[in-house]
């Protein structure tokens, strides 16, 4: 019945039988399969600069007792490297036995479909269709000197054996479009960045030309840049825009609502359940289950169907994003956070599409509020200092804010905040909520999983801007 | 066990000669093995042991001026086959390029292999847990910590088979032994973190436990009860675990990728003036068990040393085969970037440094990814101490700091204190003028 192990000389009875073995004297553990295939092709520099297929095949095998975890990787699928993990698991486990808890929901959960992302499309298209994108870029306007474009397809089908012989399974599809265009100007070089995605095929994402305005959005970013003046340091009021600026919430609350860090007591939030972490009306939740987005997972890589988890309602902080071995250790639920890179990584608490939902102002109101500050409208990457709570990231579209009114454009300048008091400093929530156009991937402890944010239009009373303008 | 060179050659012949079989004019291929076990301590209890057996080819092939590659972890012929199979079918729809190329013959490596890459140390489990279980005894010891985020202790051995179809076939096993601490310090109120991590091809060159433990409790101490300071323009002093990221910029703003597409802020500065006229950065690949030596780059080309800056005075790029064509240059054995990129040391003593203002703002830690290569630009989230008079003060946080990279290479002075601890090494560096973003 199980498709992975088909071709190699591992049977499923036999795995069964060691995975049962090692893991009856202890807390949990599953033995994770992942078959994963993935092709990039590359144009730059007006040329196909690369096309990659790689195909990755491998286990993971994970024994956890107490808050011990012993994990043992391989490429090679056979009994005799798994009786070699399984040996290499119990001498880590030696002196712990723990009781095999054999429980996990079950779902008929099915948020994308079970499609190859590469095959469907072919080599040919996929060609004609970057050249397509690298011309009209550039026929956009003689200042663009440079147009990178690339097409990310990947199919990754992965299986669970818990103890007992149990089996769970998810096939799961991903592709992303991206396009970078360099403009240069009296001198002046600056490049604007656009991408889409999600886990449907290529086709639709790419109906009614939409791959013209993925180009279009790129250019319009370098183009504004191009005009922009040095950005102003210091503390100022921020208007953030509705969809990707949701980064700061991923940076600023995100990881530091991740049940390893709270467990730990490592995070700043770690003693903050029921109280007051953000402004009234600000409600934040954790969704794996929206239909076809990158954040999505049908069950997570622990075998845990997904969820929609309340991490904060009303400003009040509720609940902490959970897979197994953290929930166990803190007498809660997994929340279906449990994910990993691929088979070579251990499982971790990691966001899937973190979103904060509407309110009821609107873009304008806020923009208007404003004597001096700066719109944010769009962001390169972030990170965060989970037990300071500082965070950072970086604009890559901004205009500043005069007297009520948005004016000229910014240089990249990078935000800073404090996580846990710069939610209390949000004063308006837009009624404009949006979900990223999926590109999104987070980076923990060297591991990098797709993730989806969302948010309305905000407005922040203080944060930090970095600029080079006194 | 990694596999030996003899098992690794049979996986490359597979795949070259049926390239050959199915009409490839050229292929190169890298087929590698490698073991790491690490473990993971946090409060002096075992936190979790991780074993990991990698193996996995990378296969380019060419007719003509096509190219197509395939990569794989699956080493077993049948799936191989297919692979070839594959790569095969998507070269022959790829459009030409004419810059696609194996690299020139006359410059693949040939010579003694003497630089002593590879430790066959093997450390058991419980002699990582008693190292890293000691490094934290010692952080602990400091009154002020009160937690650890996890310690850690990773050995890695590799081995790689590199060949091509012009009879290049070579490859060299390596061992990197790796140890971080990582603690939690508390004061009224205030909750911060910091690390030290000692990372080398030997395993007697690491860092000793205690001292791991203690320059890690030291740092997280020092950083407690911070302050945020007003914008301004001042001087800010970068600690070497800093300083060296300016170098990592720097080899990315010359690698020949980036000039031959003008994506970078260095174009067009050979033979100018980039930094000021005391500076010198070379890149060195034959330093005995250093971290970053290594006999030739992912395309065989044998590694030679490199004067990137003579006082001052940008010298050259990072060259590989591809991008070389594109800017009329050979390679110059940097496929796979830097080896041991280092500063020479300055003139001034660290104490020298630390007192050539009255106030000046060490930067022990930034975050954030705020480095633009194209125009130069650079704003990043920061902290650190400031000083006062020659004298560590207070510690600041939740400050940025900005400034074109054009202007900051010019205005670097740099201790004398360069250590050889990771591939890219830098003194202590001041950087006159910057803007803080603060209040």
């Amino acid at each position: 019945m199980t498709s992975l192990l088909k071709n190699s000389e591992l049977s499923i009875e036999k795995a069964d039988k060691i995975v049962s073995e090692t893991l009856n004297s202890c807390d949990d553990g599953e033995l994770y399969i992942e078959d994963t295939k993935s092709e990039t092709i590359v144009l730059d520099d007006n040329k196909i600069k690369s096309s990659n297929y790689t195909s990755d095949l491998g286990y993971g095998f994970r024994a956890v007792t107490g808050d011990t975890v012993a994990y043992s990787h391989s490429n090679e699928i056979s009994e005799k490297s798994l009786k070699n993990s399984s040996d290499n698991l119990k001498s880590t486990l030696k002196n712990n036995s723990g009781t095999y808890n054999s429980e996990i929901k079950k779902t008929n959960q099915k948020l994308y479909k079970d499609i190859d992302p590469i095959e469907s499309k072919s080599m040919k298209s996929k060609i004609e269709l970057l050249n397509n994108m690298n011309e009209y870029a550039r026929s956009k306007d003689s200042s663009v000197k440079q147009v990178t474009a690339s097409l990310l397809a990947e199919k990754k089908n992965i299986e669970i054996i818990r103890s007992g012989g149990e089996l769970l399974s998810d096939n799961r599809p991903l592709v992303r479009i991206n396009m970078s265009v360099m403009v240069e100007k009296n001198g002046r070089k600056e490049t604007g960045v656009y991408g889409i995605g999600g886990r449907q095929d290529y086709d639709e994402y790419l109906k009614n030309d939409n791959w013209k305005k993925v180009c279009d959005e790129a250019f319009r970013i370098a183009n504004t840049n191009i005009e922009s003046k040095p950005s102003p340091a210091g503390e100022m009021k921020v208007v953030l825009g509705p969809g990707w600026p949701a980064i700061l919430i991923h940076e600023a609350v995100g990881h530091g609502l991740e049940g390893d860090f709270n467990r730990k007591k490592t995070s700043a939030f770690h003693d903050l359940v029921g109280k007051k972490v953000a402004s009234k009306g600000v409600t934040i939740i954790d969704d794996g289950t929206i239909d076809n987005r990158r954040g999505s997972l049908n069950i997570d890589d622990e075998g845990t169907p997904t969820e929609r988890t309340v991490l904060i309602e009303d400003g009040i902080l509720k609940n902490f994003m959970q897979d197994r071995l953290n929930a166990r250790l803190m007498n809660t639920k997994s929340t279906g956070n449990g994910r990993r890179e691929s088979y070579k990584h251990v499982v971790m608490p990691r966001m899937r599409n973190t979103i904060m939902l509407g309110g009821t102002n609107t873009q304008e109101e806020m923009i208007k509020s404003v004597d001096k500050g700066i719109f944010a409208v769009s962001f390169g990457g972030g990170q965060v200092d989970i037990t300071s709570g500082k965070f950072v990231f970086n604009c890559t579209e901004a205009y500043e804010i005069i007297n009520g009114k948005v004016g000229a454009p910014i240089k990249g300048a990078t935000l800073i905040g404090d996580g846990p008091s710069s939610l209390k400093e949000i004063l308006m929530v837009g009624n404009d909520m949006m979900l990223d156009p999926g590109i999104g991937t987070c980076g923990k402890a060297g591991q990098g999983v797709p993730v989806g944010v969302g948010q309305p239009s905000l407005l922040i009373n203080n944060m930090t801007v970095g600029g080079t303008q006194l | 066990m990694i596999k030996d060179q003899d098992y690794l050659k049979k996986i490359a012949d597979i795949c070259l000669s049926k390239s050959k079989k199915l009409g490839s004019t050229d292929a190169s291929i890298l087929v590698q093995s490698s073991v790491s076990e690490n473990i993971n301590v946090r409060n002096k209890k075992l936190d979790g042991s991780e074993r990991s057996e990698n193996l996995g080819v990378v296969l380019t092939t060419y007719l003509g001026k096509k190219k197509s590659s395939i990569a794989s972890s699956n080493l077993k012929e049948s799936n191989l086959n297919e692979l070839v199979d594959r790569c095969i079918e998507t070269m022959k729809i790829t459009p030409e390029d004419e810059y696609n190329s194996l690299p020139d013959k006359d410059l693949h490596f040939s010579g003694l292999k003497d630089l002593d890459l590879y430790d066959e140390t093997h450390l058991s489990n419980e002699d990582k847990i008693n190292y890293v279980k000691e490094a934290e005894d010692e952080a602990f010891s400091n009154n002020k910590i009160v937690n650890t985020n996890g310690s850690g202790f990773g050995e890695n051995k590799s081995n790689f088979l590199l060949a091509n179809s012009n009879g290049f076939a070579d490859g060299y096993k390596t061992s990197q032994f790796t140890a971080y601490c990582e603690v939690v310090s508390k004061s009224n109120g205030s909750m911060e973190r910091d690390y030290e991590y000692t990372s080398k091809r030997f395993y007697n060159d690491i860092l000793k436990p205690k001292d791991l433990g203690s320059i890690a409790a030291d740092h997280a101490v020092k950083k407690l009860n911070p302050k945020k300071i007003k914008s301004e323009k001042i001087s800010l002093i970068f600690d070497k675990r800093i300083s060296k990221n300016f170098l990592s910029i720097f080899a990315s703003a010359i690698s020949s990728s980036a000039i031959a597409k003008g994506t970078t802020f260095l174009k067009d500065k050979l033979n100018q003036k980039v930094f000021n006229t005391e500076l010198n950065i070379n890149d060195r690949g034959d330093i005995k068990k250093a971290n970053g030596s290594r006999y030739f780059d992912s395309e065989g080309i044998g590694i030679i040393n490199l004067d990137l800056i003579k006082n001052g005075i940008l010298q050259d790029y990072l060259i590989d085969t591809y991008n070389g064509k594109k800017i009329n240059r050979k390679s110059n054995g940097r496929a796979s970037g830097t080896t041991n990129l280092y500063f020479e040391n300055g003139s001034k003593t660290f104490n020298e440094l630390i007192k050539s203002e009255k106030k000046l703002l060490y930067i022990k830690e930034t975050i954030g990814h705020g480095t633009n290569i194209i125009n130069g630009d650079y704003s990043v989230g920061a902290s650190g101490i400031m000083i006062e008079n020659g004298e560590f003060s207070y510690p600041v946080s939740e400050i940025t700091i900005a400034g074109n990279l054009n202007n900051i290479f010019q205005n670097i002075t740099l201790a004398d204190d360069l250590e050889f601890n990771y591939s890219t090494n830098s003194p202590t560096m001041h950087v006159e003028g910057m803007i803080v973003g603060g209040k």
